[in-house]
């Protein structure tokens, strides 16, 4: 797939909040915890994520298809991961766009990956491109491309303080 | 419609009713905690508005065809315009092409105000 610019040895702020071995990302978010992704593998600018097949999923009953908007869910989610951990320090997030091909029908009943990378960072604009597979990278059943506006440097920041220890008590507003 | 929504497992998922009050036929999607993205803002998930988008798309697409086949997604693009705070979204689709196998449909979906779309779709799909 599409190799990250990022050099493996580059420092990017998040790894130590989302890289491997961390669910942050997934778990912090009630959708995603409530679809139960999970993180797979983080690196510099890419992101793996894994949402389990279940049948509240599906879009297509005669063909047990998974919706095509779960398939967005998943790679939206995964989009914002490589975006955070293409950065050198932390900022807000947030989707401008996204647009995702269908390539072919999900397997049903086969748990469904998206990976991201992404491939540009601009002081303001941060662009990413992904697929979703369900047997492995080399045959995607989806695709996509988007882009994302980078806003305020987070690092210090309540955000930061709640994604690196939990939930704060009693809903501090984001700095 | 209703009937429709009941066979589509993912819209039942999301909680998704359809309302023809306003005339056209328009999606809602009610809020709740489950389908926030971020709990700092907060904000509905993104990707919770664009699975929203697309099926309603798909439900204008089976009650102007009056087909029971689900037509299939070929793509599917999402402006992001707004935030989505926690309230009920409304969504509604126009029909910019019906051919023979080929649509194309255009969505916006807004909370309080429809002059304020917080995102706005546009999909191609095979009938």
């Amino acid at each position: 797939m599409l190799q990250s610019r990022m050099s493996s040895n580059q420092q990017y702020a998040l790894g130590s909040l989302f890289g491997p071995g961390r669910d942050d990302m997934a778990s912090h978010t009630p959708h995603a915890h409530h679809l139960g992704m999970k993180v797979i593998e983080t690196g510099p600018g890419f992101a793996v994520i894994m949402l389990p097949y279940r049948a509240e999923l599906i879009g297509d009953p005669v063909r047990k298809v998974v919706f095509g908007g779960a398939i967005t869910t998943l790679l939206d989610h995964a989009s914002g991961l490589a975006v955070a951990c293409a950065l050198d320090v932390l900022r807000a997030i947030a989707t401008v766009d996204l647009r995702v091909d269908y390539l072919r029908a999900a397997a049903p009943g086969l748990d469904l990956y998206a990976r991201v990378d992404c491939y540009k960072v601009t002081r303001n604009v941060a662009f990413i491109r992904g697929i979703a597979y369900e047997r492995g990278p080399d045959d995607p059943f989806a695709s996509c491309l988007g882009t994302f506006m980078l806003g305020a440097n987070l690092a210090g920041s309540s955000f930061e303080r709640f994604v690196r220890d939990g939930a704060p008590e009693g809903g501090e507003e984001p700095s | 419609m209703s009937d429709v929504l009941d066979f589509i497992p993912y819209a039942r998922f999301l909680g998704v009713a359809v309302d023809r009050a306003n005339g056209a036929l328009e999606c809602v999607l009610p809020f709740r905690q489950e389908i926030v993205g971020n709990v700092m803002l907060p904000a509905i998930h993104g990707g919770v508005i664009g699975a929203f988008l697309e099926l309603t798309a798909i439900l204008r697409l089976i009650d102007e065809s009056g087909t029971d086949k689900v037509p299939k997604p070929i793509n599917f693009a999402i402006d992001y315009l707004r935030s989505a705070g926690p309230a009920t979204t409304r969504a509604r689709a126009d029909i910019f092409k019906l051919g023979r196998r080929l649509a194309v449909v255009h969505v916006v979906a807004w909370q309080d105000d429809p002059s304020r779309p917080v995102a706005s779709g546009n999909g191609k799909f095979l009938l």
